[in-house]
């Protein structure tokens, strides 16, 4: 099997701090297409309820993807990158991420199987907020194509 | 809709009451380039050759570049987002990436989306939308899912 099977449930410890930007927040929000103004304009952010403006939905996985860095970098887990590809993707929001928050990312693995001779591995990171706070949970299943 | 672009409450936010099961969202062309993979490569910082180096796309197997399929699924849950009349109500949102958009470099791609009501939970005001997006005539995403809070 193209990944170490002995990875399944190992937990990484928390990532650094990343601090979500009202800049970064807008880029990714014109990236994707979205013309909310709760993306861009704190006021309108306000007026809905929001502290500042908010992410779009996927936005997590900027940093998500940062998080799910640390098993694919991890020698001991065998993962050949360029025979990964993204197979499924969830986000459950306790609520959105906002501008100013300060996130760390804890790494669940929480599945590694096999399938026709292809290798599926199933991570889940929890974000929160430096205080605690749960702000997101994004699932992401990666697919490892076997030798043709 | 009907104030100024100006007043920061310009779209309210859809009532649960007017939805029911069955409603189709509007539907929506996503238009895709090579300028806008590399937009969402610097945004979302994920900067895989495949996503904007066609020798480099080609090398390694594909037809073409391909779109991120984050790109696929960040831009078709802005029909329901928008639909909803504010992007922090989406509270869960998952799929299946089933085919890659390929975007050649003379034409781009167009990806269709649309959205129909699965279910609607009066209690909590939940609604679960199922998108089909598709490109070139093939579904790109499976099992899409996104569940709106309404007013």
């Amino acid at each position: 099997m193209p990944v170490n099977a002995d990875f399944q449930g190992r937990v990484y410890p928390p990532t650094e701090t990343y601090r979500v930007s009202a800049a970064k927040i807008r880029e990714f929000a014109e990236a994707v297409g979205s013309a909310d103004p709760v993306h861009v304009d704190a006021d309108a952010a306000r007026a809905r309820g929001y502290a500042d403006v908010i992410a779009p939905p996927t936005f997590a996985v900027l940093i998500a993807q940062q998080c799910d860095g640390q098993l694919i970098r991890d020698p001991e887990a065998g993962i050949d990158f360029s025979r990964v590809v993204h197979g499924e993707q969830r986000f459950v929001h306790h609520r959105p991420l906002t501008a100013g928050d300060a996130v760390v990312g804890t790494l669940h693995v929480d599945t590694v199987r096999e399938a026709g001779g292809h290798a599926m591995v199933t991570t889940r990171t929890e974000l929160a907020t430096e205080a605690g706070e749960s702000v997101c949970t994004a699932t992401s299943t990666i697919v490892l194509r076997g030798a043709e | 809709m009907s104030a100024q672009p100006s007043t920061p409450t310009a779209t309210p936010v859809r009532s649960f009451s007017g939805v029911a099961v069955g409603d189709a969202l509007p539907s929506m062309t996503v238009h895709v380039d090579r300028a806008r993979l590399v937009q969402y490569a610097g945004a979302s910082l994920d900067r895989n050759r495949i996503h904007w180096d066609e020798p480099f796309a080609k090398a390694v197997g594909l037809p073409d570049v391909i779109a991120h399929g984050m790109f696929t699924m960040g831009s078709a849950v802005t029909l329901v987002t928008d639909w909803a009349g504010d992007a922090g109500r989406v509270v869960e949102y998952g799929v299946r990436f089933t085919r890659p958009v390929v975007v050649p470099y003379d034409t781009g791609a167009d990806i269709e989306v649309s959205g129909v009501v699965k279910s609607a939970d009066p209690e909590t005001r939940r609604v679960t939308v199922e998108l089909t997006a598709t490109a070139a005539g093939e579904k790109v995403l499976g099992r899409a899912l996104a569940v709106a809070v309404l007013d």
